[in-house]
């Protein structure tokens, strides 16, 4: 379990080869410890120190700096859905509330079966589909809680049956 | 009208490879390469193509600010797409990709860059992966990579992907971001387009997508004919993004010139539920807002018709609000995003979005002053001009515009307030985010 794993060897060497120093290519390093580890922990945080020749508190301090390298563990499913204003002229501020209302959590809480993290998030760049949010890095769109909802039940239910 | 940029919309499968090709794709790049490099940025130039990420910079002029005599230059292209209300370039890398490409090239032909690095926002995570076999095939086609059409001219295509950061659109902190440093903004000069001021330090050329995805249809036609669409000082198409209060929201892309009520009523379907059209954000958060009157309705959306009534077109993403919106809710919605994605590198930006929002806060909860409303504009108007980028300037932006053309809305919350001790105020107020 680290990024010594050849499953990201190729990954590795392919974004070291898109630039002419090796410090350019710790963000992308960085997406692959939150692979790995499932975010930015402090061992991936060294394993890519080590890979750049950066000092690790360089590292932290860039995975720091973007909200899409979460600084702790987080559920399953990663929702960030967009408030900004015009998500919220659509709806999205109301959408928000309900959705962690049905899943009881607060803004960056994880429901306690650890599938689902939510959080508000900045501009997605899709304000002509609001509501909507980012569920591990993809986009759902044109959302309301109906959708929601079954989309709930059927990621309970996949997570029930993998269980068992 | 046929589209210049969305042509997507005509041709539905024109992501594709074959389908580009087949409707005249790389034909402009083969041209290009048929040309002097200089001969492509004067072409350019005489289009009177404006930067379309927002500042409305000429890009011909821009590329001709690069030394030619030096051997290492850079083409960035930002696809950082993050300003509220803007999903224009996603429309175009994810429906016409290659245009995209091909634009970039001719730009490094036209500057002999060595290499591209396209910088998308890391939401973009999709978008990005797809870019990445557009740009397999270009490769394979013989557009990318070692002598290209056998000109002896190399140059690679890459991609970048940020991770959630506003202030890496703004160029040098693009350029810092690429480099795996904090996205901050650089001191200037030296300027990307100068050694010492650009990508590794080298001579870069940063263009916003949808400016460099005219480039090829410029070579195609000639800078005569694009300059025959839009206005003379504002050439060509835009890309206009609706969103907000509108029956039909999304990308509209006309000429230059076609007034907001055309593009608001006419192509975007007019406000729902017959209620009226109160305000108007022609830039997204970081614009002047503007009440709809039918002066501000009838103005055509061209850069210099915008700045004439007190706003810009910018990177024109058009945010409509109806009657029953409260402006100050606004002002307080569009300063948490800029306290949020203030870099932190100047003070002014730092802290005055700080207190913006402390404040505003106080004011949204009903416990502030009529002088809370100065103390926000004052705050909001040191912060111009005195900052590394324009993010400073952004921020006091929907401050002083809102109380400036709104200021009822304020004092609605103000003259209901229920004044307490100010320290059980400042208690009452929310922590922030």
């Amino acid at each position: 379990m680290a990024l010594s794993d050849k499953k990201y060897s190729q990954r590795i060497e392919a974004a070291f080869a898109k630039y002419p120093d090796k410090r350019s290519a710790v963000m992308p390093l960085l997406y692959l410890a939150q692979e790995e580890y499932g975010w930015v922990s402090p061992e991936g945080i060294q394993e890519v120190a080590d890979l750049c020749d950066m000092d690790p508190t360089q590292v932290q301090s860039i995975a720091g700096f973007y909200t899409m390298y979460s600084e702790k563990p987080k559920g399953k499913y990663w929702l960030q859905v967009c408030t900004d204003l015009a998500c919220a002229l659509r709806g999205a501020d109301e959408f928000y509330e309900e959705l962690k209302a049905e899943l009881g959590v607060e803004d960056g809480g994880t429901t306690e079966d650890g599938l689902f993290t939510v959080e508000h998030v900045m501009c997605l760049a899709a304000c002509d589909k609001a509501p909507m949010l980012q569920c591990n890095f993809h986009f759902m769109e044109n959302l309301d809680m109906d959708k929601m909802r079954a989309w709930i039940a059927e990621k309970r239910a996949e997570a029930a049956k993998a269980k068992k | 009208m046929t589209h210049i940029l969305l042509r997507g919309r005509d041709i539905p499968d024109i992501w594709k490879y074959d389908v580009y090709v087949e409707n005249g794709g790389y034909e402009a790049f083969k041209k290009a390469l048929s040309l002097e490099p200089k001969a492509v940025i004067d072409e350019v130039k005489a289009s009177n193509l404006r930067g379309r990420g927002g500042a409305g910079f000429p890009t011909g002029v821009k590329w001709g600010f690069i030394p030619q005599s030096e051997p290492v230059k850079y083409v960035a292209v930002n696809a950082d797409e993050s300003e509220t209300g803007t999903f224009k370039d996603r429309e175009i890398l994810e429906t016409n990709p290659h245009q995209l490409i091909e634009g970039a090239l001719i730009c490094a032909w036209a500057i002999q860059a060595t290499a591209v690095y396209i910088y998308l926002r890391g939401e973009f995570w999709d978008v990005a992966h797809e870019l990445d076999k557009r740009i397999e095939e270009a490769r394979r086609a013989g557009f990318v990579g070692q002598n290209i059409q056998g000109t002896g001219w190399s140059c690679e295509v890459y991609t970048h992907l940020g991770a959630g950061a506003y202030i890496c659109g703004e160029e040098s902190a693009l350029l810092n971001s690429l480099e795996g440093k904090l996205g901050q903004p650089r001191v200037r000069p030296p300027f990307p387009a100068q050694k010492g001021g650009g990508l590794y330090g080298e001579p870069t050329v940063v263009n916003n997508v949808e400016t460099l995805a005219n480039v090829p249809w410029i070579i195609t036609n000639g800078a005569a004919e694009y300059k025959k669409i839009g206005t003379e000082q504002s050439a060509g198409t835009k890309i206009f993004c609706v969103s907000g209060h509108v029956a039909k929201p999304g990308n509209y892309e006309l000429p230059m010139g076609v007034t907001l009520r055309e593009l608001l009523y006419e192509h975007a379907g007019g406000v729902p539920g017959g209620k009226a059209m109160k305000a108007i954000l022609p830039s997204g958060g970081s614009g002047p807002i503007i009440p709809a009157t039918d002066a501000v309705l009838d103005t055509p959306l061209t850069y210099e018709d915008m700045s004439k009534i007190g706003s810009i077109l910018g990177s024109a993403s058009i945010i409509v609000m109806d009657e029953t919106v409260d402006i100050t809710w606004v002002a307080a919605k569009v300063t948490k995003f800029f306290k949020h994605e203030s870099c932190g590198k100047c003070t002014p930006c730092r802290e005055g979005t700080y207190w913006l929002d402390k404040v505003l806060d106080r004011i949204m909860a009903g416990q502030a002053q009529v002088s809370d409303i100065e103390l926000i504009d004052n705050v909001a108007k040191n912060m111009q001009g005195v900052t590394l980028c324009a993010l400073g300037d952004f921020a006091a932006n929907p401050i002083i515009y809102t109380i400036k053309n709104f200021r009822d809305d304020f004092m609605q919350h103000v003259q209901k307030a229920d004044i307490k001790p100010a320290s059980k105020a400042r208690q009452a107020a929310p922590a922030g985010d």
